[in-house]
């Protein structure tokens, strides 16, 4: 007879650690073979990725920090910064909406046309962002479809601020949407009806249940999306008019100083742009050691 | 709480999961809906809970309809297979969640809730984890603490989705007593779904055996094992070796023996199957009525020793189970000639040709073998 087993506070045993001892496997390769392939790999992302990065600030700082500041604290440099701010301000909370939304309604509903509404989510990311801009011109333009009753009442899309934040909010869509959704697949919907039948409402179970268990992903999707946001040029490019001091984003801004030879203020307000990005892969490496399982599920970019 | 389901239907597009289930349940009773996957049980189970609905039948809560409930209102305590704990709560937010999340006027207030939750720890033998997260826990504990989570609700039934399903064997034991002792404590109406025959029979009231969405038999564990209602049923409640015979008024000839038919039938003619487990198939006196078969080899899994004998009048393989210290163990070796009788088995009639009417009083004997799952003891 086997006695009742207390299992009050057995932990899980604790396994030792062995490490693994690997034979022929890559790392035994000859010395100089792994010397080679380091040093091409290094030399590969020194010469394409690093060395721009430096070259944009070496050649924003070219004429003094004096030049430097000065072409960042023109007006029209300053409206951009604002313009880009305003938009990612605007699309970034917007898509995290639709992006949950959608994640929310293909994860754990079934529906007829689930396949479609994946389809369509991802079709931002095949389609040419200028030809995403010129489809917002077809349909808001003077000459498009709408533009007539537009300019009727008054309402301006296209070269003005609005056409712009939808132009950035069609490009940047699938992000959020795409990091959530493998996540939530894997994930199931096993804790959602644990919390439904425990007596949850749905928007409890929303706000208690699936948020916490996708809130690390969300903020991945949500900080890919905002450099996205703040760095599109293609779309917004179409739609935006490059009116200065109005409908200049900094990727547009950054062009117009680019062509007309202005090349140190060109690449001072591109090293903002280069300081987000830096920024942001900060971030997302942070949240990468953070939660690496979590996000494993969803490598696809 | 008492539980009447009648006639429930369900289909998964061609797929038939339940054809039409009527059972009831009594209010306390520890019940265990079996069968192999692909049976039913679990697609009955959640449609209990309100997480899948009936195409059609009722399901009544105590005379009452709870069809229109939808599952946050039927009060069931689910615990789901791999227990569905939420990750990023502490085990006592855990169980408090059935009690945060009531509206503000059914609230409990924190003190209450607290009180609440370290007796419910208490019960399922976890006081002290309270402040752990369900990764720092086995799987034993985790399964106590959904246990826990879905009693906090007060349920008026609790439904376990497999329960020892992920555990390994041994903690799967002693959890099983243990929740047969909480049960018994506690006095909740339970139902469990499972696929293992030894669990059912030990942990259970009351056994449904179902198979294709349809039940195939209901009744004590004693009656379900003892008195197979189906081939079906036999044959999932450990192992089976099926003979040939022939009924003759109130006696079966099998293998040129003479049997009575067992209690209960009263008469029957025509071809049959008699349906004996390994473990009743006894060495007989050479004197006495039986049929010879030559053990072709002895294995010895744990207390019992398996013989695999060759029946020569049948040109069959049987399979004969004796308790290790049995005194015909020693006695008998591979190649030996063995005198087997029947110590108790089960007659069905067997299927008819296609076409012919059978006319039978008998249960048919339907072709088992081709879906056969095996129990562990089989």
């Amino acid at each position: 007879m086997t006695q009742p087993v207390d299992h009050s506070l057995q932990d899980p045993p604790k396994l030792p650690f062995e490490p693994l001892i690997q034979r022929n496997a890559v790392i035994t390769e000859q010395p100089w073979v792994r010397w080679l392939l380091i040093a091409t790999a290094l030399i590969f992302l020194a010469g394409f990725l690093l060395l721009p990065l430096v070259a944009v600030f070496v050649e924003a700082l070219r004429n003094g920090l004096g030049t430097y500041v000065e072409a960042v604290k023109d007006p029209d440099a300053l409206s951009a910064i604002k313009l880009t701010l305003v938009v990612a301000a605007i699309a970034v909370p917007l898509n995290m909406l639709f992006g949950v939304a959608a994640a929310w309604a293909v994860t754990k509903h079934q529906f007829r046309g689930k396949q479609f509404l994946i389809t369509l989510i991802d079709l931002p990311f095949s389609v040419s962002p200028v030809v995403s801009g010129l489809i917002y011109v077809l349909i808001f333009g003077a000459q498009g479809y709408l533009g007539p009753w537009m300019s009727d009442h008054d309402f301006k899309v296209i070269f003005a601020i609005p056409g712009i934040v939808l132009a950035t909010i069609f490009v940047t869509f699938p992000f959020v949407a795409r990091e959530l959704i493998p996540l939530m697949q894997e994930q199931g919907t096993d804790d959602e009806q644990a919390a439904l039948s425990l007596g949850a409402s749905g928007w409890q179970t929303f706000t208690r249940v699936t948020l916490p268990n996708i809130k690390w992903g969300l903020l991945y999707g949500v900080l890919l999306c905002n450099a996205r946001a703040m760095g599109e040029f293609g779309a917004v490019s179409v739609v935006s008019g490059h009116i200065r001091g109005m409908t200049n984003t900094m990727p547009l801004h950054v062009e117009i100083l680019y062509n007309e030879y202005n090349f140190a203020a060109a690449f001072a307000v591109a090293s903002l742009l280069a300081l987000l990005a830096l920024l942001t892969l900060v971030l997302k490496s942070y949240l990468e050691w953070r939660l690496g399982d979590e996000l494993s599920a969803t490598r696809k970019h | 709480m008492q539980i009447q389901i009648r006639g429930i239907q369900k289909t998964f597009g061609s797929f038939q999961a339940l054809g039409g289930v009527d059972l009831d349940i009594e209010s306390g009773e520890l019940i265990a809906l079996l069968g192999p996957s692909g049976s039913g049980k679990t697609t009955l189970l959640r449609t209990i809970a309100g997480l899948e609905f009936a195409d059609s039948g009722r399901i009544l809560f105590g005379g009452e309809d709870a069809a229109p409930l939808p599952v946050r209102e039927r009060r069931v305590g689910f615990v789901f297979q791999h227990y569905a704990l939420f990750k990023h709560m502490t085990v006592f937010e855990n169980v408090a969640f059935g009690l945060r999340v009531r509206e503000r006027k059914d609230r409990p207030d924190n003190d209450k809730i607290k009180a609440k939750v370290l007796e419910l720890l208490d019960l399922v033998q976890l006081s002290g984890l309270d402040k752990r997260y369900p990764s720092q826990l086995s799987g034993g504990q985790k399964q106590r603490v959904a246990l826990a989570r879905a009693l906090a609700i007060e349920p008026r039934v609790l439904l376990l989705d497999e329960p020892f399903g992920a555990l390994d064997a041994k903690v799967r034991k002693d959890l099983r007593r243990w929740l047969r002792s909480l049960h018994d404590k506690t006095g909740y109406t339970t139902i469990f779904v499972t696929h293992d025959q030894e669990e059912a029979l030990e942990l259970a009231d009351r056994v449904v055996v179902m198979n294709k969405g349809r039940i195939e038999q209901v009744g004590s564990t004693d009656e379900v094992y003892e008195h197979p209602a189906t081939p079906f049923v036999f044959d999932f409640l450990g192992g089976v070796n099926v003979l040939p015979g022939t009924a003759r008024g109130q006696n079966i000839d099998v293998l040129g023996v003479d049997v009575p038919l067992p209690c209960g039938i009263h008469e029957h003619t025509g071809p049959v199957d008699v349906y004996v487990r390994p473990g009743d198939l006894r060495v007989g006196d050479p004197a006495q009525p039986g049929f010879e078969a030559e053990i072709i080899s002895v294995q010895r899994t744990g207390p019992i020793v398996r013989w695999d004998v060759h029946a020569k009048a049948l040109d069959q393989r049987l399979e004969v189970e004796i308790p290790h210290l049995h005194h015909d163990v020693s006695r008998h070796a591979p190649g030996q000639i063995v005198r087997l009788r029947l110590n108790q088995y089960s007659v069905f009639a067997r299927i008819p040709p296609p076409g012919a009417k059978s006319g039978s009083t008998l249960p048919d004997t339907k072709l088992i073998g081709r879906e056969r799952e095996r129990g562990r003891l089989g």
